[in-house]
């Protein structure tokens, strides 16, 4: 089970008050990881990335094991932590704004 | 009896007002949507439970809200929780899509950047939402890069009546510096296939056959800060505003200047009278008298707030030209707010309501036409919009 934490905005969105805990086939990566959680929770598309181009959206990151995988391939695998559901997948938002 | 049902959309969410028709005790719900920008919040004509609201982030973009129980409670249309990868919703509530060219699958046209090169459109937020005078599933939603969707099914899904951006004029179509907004959308009652919208900073546009194809309507308009005063496209308009009973009478407050056209468009003539600025955002229509209108000057160039720190609306009985200041009970020293384009609405009780919202988080309403004011909250965030819904 894969395990993803999310900005608080999206969990009132998605009505869910923790993490999410998503079945995702392997290889395991940010995309198939997306396509889990949109696949679960319909009305967070494209409130992560654009529903067209799959572009990940400019004011969130994307995190596993203290590392910033942002810029990486979202076809590329995911370290195992993520995969065996040890260590969390971060979706995390800019902090910034008024 | 009837009663008021005031829909306000703000910079950190939305709030509901209530009040019976002596509109002096009100209730307020929210906030709806916590944290989150609410650009717009109307109900349905056809009917007045149905609510429909535009909530946008720069995070996480746009998403849109529904509710079926006058804002009780609200939903993503077709975005709920799957249980099951079968019959899974299609979670495309929020999904704006621009259509490409038919014979080249590119994007459909270009407009003009701030710097003068040609930029591509880009969807932002949805900054107005019209329903269907007649049916709750159809509602008009007017866009930033500016473009009009339609949806039918309650808000499922959406598509763009593309005939409006497709015009020949789209490449000369300007940001203003608030971004390129589609912000007005006026249905006609007695025309169903007639709307205008208003864009900043391109114009007025109507279109006669539900929205295949568009007329720029700036004919008359005048704007200074353009090589072409009289250019047919890249006039800012702020809104513009008709009785239902005359839909052929519009009345325009543009970036300076309001102006007024008596054949729906086709010829603008200016009314600005006696007004102390003829800058502002919003303009309504009195509900029972079409010649009666309401303007909030404000101070411009850039300073965006009422002259001499007076919070005045502006009333004429006249259709523009003679204009009155309304002052009781309105702050007539040391204020600075702004009252945005969105953000004026009027009942249709007897006598007739007129409410507007403020960036310094004041709703002001007046229950006799503007004669007297009272803040309904006083201490909101920045307000973006204000709807009223008049319910029996």
């Amino acid at each position: 089970m894969i395990r993803v934490i999310i900005p608080a905005h999206l969990r009132t969105l998605a009505h869910v008050e923790d993490e999410l805990e998503l079945d995702v086939q392997a290889p395991v990566t940010t995309c198939a990881i997306l396509d889990a959680i949109e696949e679960r929770y319909p009305m967070l598309r494209g409130t992560i990335r654009d529903h067209v181009t799959k572009q990940r959206r400019p004011f969130l990151r994307f995190f596993a094991c203290e590392e910033d995988l942002s810029l990486d391939s979202p076809d590329a695998p995911l370290p195992d932590a993520i995969a065996s559901g040890k260590e969390p997948f971060f979706i995390i938002g800019a902090i910034a704004g008024g | 009896m009837s009663k008021a049902r005031v829909l306000v959309g703000t910079r950190k969410g939305a709030f509901i007002l209530t009040s019976d028709g002596k509109r002096q005790n009100w209730d307020v719900s929210g906030p709806h949507f916590a944290g989150w920008e609410i650009y717009h919040l109307k109900g349905s004509p056809a009917d007045p439970n149905r609510l429909y609201a535009s909530q946008t982030s720069g995070w996480f973009g746009q998403v849109l809200q529904r509710s079926s129980n006058g804002g009780k409670t609200w939903e993503t249309p077709g975005g709920g929780v799957s249980m099951s990868p079968d019959g899974m919703p299609s979670g495309e509530s929020n999904k704006f899509v621009y259509d490409t060219s038919a014979e080249t699958g590119k994007p459909l046209t270009t407009h003009q950047w701030y710097d003068g090169t040609q930029h591509p459109w880009e969807f932002k937020r949805v900054w107005h939402l019209e329903p269907s005078l007649t049916d709750p599933d159809t509602v008009y939603a007017g866009v930033e890069d500016a473009a009009i969707f339609r949806t039918t099914d309650g808000g499922h899904s959406w598509h763009e009546l593309s005939g409006l951006r497709g015009h020949a004029s789209g490449p000369k179509w300007q940001p203003g510096a608030g971004g390129m907004c589609l912000h007005t959308i006026l249905l006609d009652p007695n025309h169903p296939g007639r709307m205008f919208i208003a864009i900043s900073a391109a114009g007025a546009f109507r279109t006669d056959d539900g929205g295949k194809t568009w007329k720029p309507i700036n004919l008359g308009l005048k704007s200074n800060t353009i090589p072409d005063g009289t250019a047919e496209v890249g006039h800012c308009v702020h809104r513009i505003a008709m009785h239902r009973s005359r839909p052929d009478v519009l009345f325009m407050q543009k970036h300076w200047d309001v102006m007024r056209s008596d054949n729906g468009g086709e010829l603008w003539h200016e009314v600005s009278g006696n007004l102390p600025s003829d800058f502002g955002f919003p303009i309504d229509v009195h509900a029972h008298e079409p010649e009666t209108i309401y303007v909030v000057p404000i101070k411009s160039d850039s300073e965006h707030y009422p002259p001499d720190g007076k919070l005045r609306v502006y009333r004429s009985k006249t259709g523009g030209n003679e204009w009155e200041a309304l002052t009781k009970g309105l702050p007539q020293s040391n204020c600075y707010v702004n009252v945005l384009r969105d953000a004026m609405a009027v009942d249709s009780l007897d006598s007739c309501g007129i409410y507007f919202g403020t960036t310094g988080g004041q709703v002001y309403a007046s229950a006799d036409a503007g004669d007297n004011w009272a803040p309904i909250v006083r201490d909101l965030p920045a307000v973006l919009s204000v709807e009223v819904q008049t319910l029996s």
